[in-house]
């Protein structure tokens, strides 16, 4: 999976995402540790 | 050569099968797991496509997925950065349901699909969201070349795209991005006006002819700048969805006067005008865009699809406006017909198939693409659960439809394949006599047990659509809002003029009040006998009786239910509500002649939507 968003990000030419979505799948993996439950928002207009 | 498409992972999934271009298939999940705008894979729904095919998955060809997962991730990572830090609690929320599940949607898939069938090939491909709305609007359509326009909330990055269709091609010309999209501002205003976002929008139109347009001037003003060719900016202060759990914020409630209504509260007179003022905005921003793209492309037919497209006041205004001589509709423009337009897409753009154009209709063959059931399926369920039910005769059986309707019965109607999408068409409704002047009020109450203020549509024959209302073309698919005829209105008198809102509709409007809304107009769908033969004829039986080849037709579930699917279903609509007769294949079960202990409290087992 985590090939598939780099060959991605490459592809598109946002080199300028790689570190920051490193960088937030960190902080997403923490607070995936830190909660219990993946319940969607009930407003799910982004996800 | 045979394609699935899959819809899945946000609402409304579904599945649907293309052979050879021809949609053999489709259904929602919803219809099988009995949860409304059901989200979940939808194994029920390609288990029936495949069934209905007599194949197993191994013998599909490509297996498609109607949007791309990575483009969505970094629209979401872009819009978080842009909006930083004030995204926090979104991101806090959304950031694990990602990590978790949703960037894993390939595996997913593989996974599941692997399960259904280990000798699957794993072909496995994706389309882009407004790709799957454009094809599944051009490629069942009628055309040979047309313009094709859709428009919802959001798929990857696009919120409306402007395409042209021609033989097997579509080409995509424009498109505008997230966040500016008129699928969000509509549902911000559904939210504001207490209904349920994804899936309250038509009760917000359905409230629109209540009400004065009198903040239209206030939207313009601040919250949507349009060019004039249609194109638009939202004015993002105003709203929340970029960076909170709401659609609107303070700001947006200090521009109209106060917060957001709480679902279930009285509806006042400000709601209705809101709901009014939105549908102006909506109709002049589509309008200027149709107007545009007619002026561009040259073109004389239009296609539409994408959540907005099921605005059918929207629609009917489109229609009237003439710039284009022609207009179709997808029937399922939300997102469960991308599972439609990614197996079209694959088979004509990724394969390059040829198209062939139906000789006549379309290739939605009436969206009648669902499960159906034998007489002795139906005996066999009926006798399981202990109904008691007669078998008659055809010739019959329709009359005896017709004593039930002209007696001012709501009577239960499940006949053929299931329709696809999110309206019943004659397959899986509830119908009743127009021309009651208490119907509307009985059957929203007692039978539907949802909100009074809402109106119910007319089915009409094709041929007659003409002497009841001001249309002139074919709305098999419920899609196009005409008013009924002039000559067939009671106007209003100055008295009933005065009475608040929702007490107007108990005032008789026309020869057809169960179906004529306040505004005198009718949600129209056009009943033709090459797509649903069967209820043609009870709408001609119904003339020949009374006159009238108006029925009202509602869809066949409770409020926060799904559409009945299956024989059971329908059973237990009937025990569980004031319908009094289900006319079902050939079967006529009545509830007066049912065992009382089947009777039971129906509707408060769905969460109201």
């Amino acid at each position: 999976m985590f090939r598939d968003l780099f060959r991605f990000l490459i592809g598109r030419k946002k080199y300028w995402l790689l570190p920051v979505v490193f960088l937030l799948l960190v902080v997403g993996g923490l607070l995936v540790l830190a909660q219990g439950s993946v319940l969607a928002p009930f407003i799910y207009t982004l996800f | 050569m045979r394609i699935l498409g899959i819809s899945a992972f946000y609402h409304d999934s579904a599945a649907a099968l293309v052979e050879d271009g021809r949609i053999l298939a489709a259904a929602q999940e919803e219809r099988f797991s009995r949860r409304k705008h059901d989200p979940g894979f939808p194994l029920h729904a390609i288990e029936y496509c495949l069934r209905e095919a007599g194949i197993r998955l191994r013998s599909v060809d490509h297996t498609v997925f109607y949007e791309k997962p990575l483009p969505k991730f970094e629209r979401l990572i872009e819009t978080y950065l842009a909006f930083a830090p004030r995204g926090f609690e979104s991101f806090r929320l959304s950031m694990p349901v990602w990590i978790k599940q949703k960037l894993f949607q390939r595996s997913l898939l593989m996974k599941q699909l692997r399960a259904s069938d280990p000798a699957w090939n794993e072909s496995l491909l994706f389309t882009e969201h407004h790709q799957s709305h454009a094809a599944s609007a051009f490629f069942p359509s009628p055309f040979e070349k047309a313009a094709v326009l859709t428009m919802d909330g959001v798929g990857e990055w696009p919120t409306t795209s402007f395409a042209v269709g021609e033989g097997n091609r579509l080409e995509i010309k424009r498109e505008i991005h997230f966040p500016h999209s008129l699928g969000l501002l509509y549902s911000a205003f559904t939210y504001y006006t207490g209904f349920k976002v994804n899936s309250g929008e038509y009760k917000l139109m359905g409230l629109a002819p209540y009400g004065e347009p009198v903040y239209a001037q206030t939207i313009r003003d601040h919250l949507i700048e349009v060019a004039p060719d249609g194109s638009f900016r939202l004015n993002l202060e105003y709203f929340n969805y970029c960076v909170g759990l709401t659609m609107t914020n303070e700001r947006f409630d200090r521009l109209f006067g106060g917060p957001p209504r709480q679902p279930e509260q009285l509806l006042m007179q400000r709601h209705m005008d809101l709901a009014a003022s939105i549908q102006t905005v909506l109709e002049e921003v589509v309008l200027r865009m149709t107007r545009s793209l007619a002026a561009e492309t040259g073109l004389e037919n239009l296609c539409l699809a994408g959540g907005v497209a099921l605005n059918c006041v929207a629609n009917g205004k489109i229609l009237r406006d003439g710039k284009f001589k022609h207009l179709w509709i997808q029937p399922a423009s939300g997102d469960a017909g991308g599972a439609v337009g990614a197996a079209l897409a694959v088979h004509h753009q990724h394969l390059n198939e040829p198209r062939t154009v139906p000789r006549s209709g379309d290739a939605m063959r009436g969206a009648y693409l669902g499960p159906q059931f034998s007489d002795e399926e139906i005996a066999a369920e009926l006798a399981s659960l202990g109904a008691n039910f007669d078998r008659l005769p055809p010739s019959q059986f329709l009359e005896a439809v017709v004593d039930d309707l002209a007696d001012g019965n709501a009577v239960g109607w499940f006949q053929g394949r299931m329709e696809f999408g999110p309206r019943a068409l004659g397959a899986r409704s509830i119908l009743g006599d127009a021309r009651s002047p208490t119907l509307q009020r009985t059957l929203n109450l007692k039978v539907k047990f949802r909100e009074s203020f809402r109106p119910f549509a007319p089915a009409v024959m094709r041929e007659s659509v003409s002497d009841w209302f001001d249309l002139d073309a074919e709305s098999p698919y419920m899609l196009l809002v005409a008013n009924v005829r002039e000559d067939r209105c009671i106007p209003m008198t100055e008295e009933a003029q005065k009475l608040f809102g929702i007490e107007k509709l108990n005032v008789p409007r026309s020869d057809i009040p169960a179906v004529t809304h306040v505004d005198y107009s009718a949600r129209i769908q056009t009943v033709s006998a090459d797509t649903n033969a069967r209820f043609h004829a009870l709408l001609k039986a119904f003339e020949r009786r009374t006159g009238c080849p108006v029925l009202v037709n509602t869809s066949f579930n409770v409020r926060g239910e799904p559409i009945v699917c299956t024989p059971t279903d329908a059973y237990r609509c009937l025990m569980g509500t004031d319908i009094e007769t289900l006319a079902i294949g050939n079967f006529i079960v009545r509830k007066e002649d049912q065992p009382g202990e089947l009777k039971k409290q129906y509707h408060t087992g769905f969460a109201l939507d």
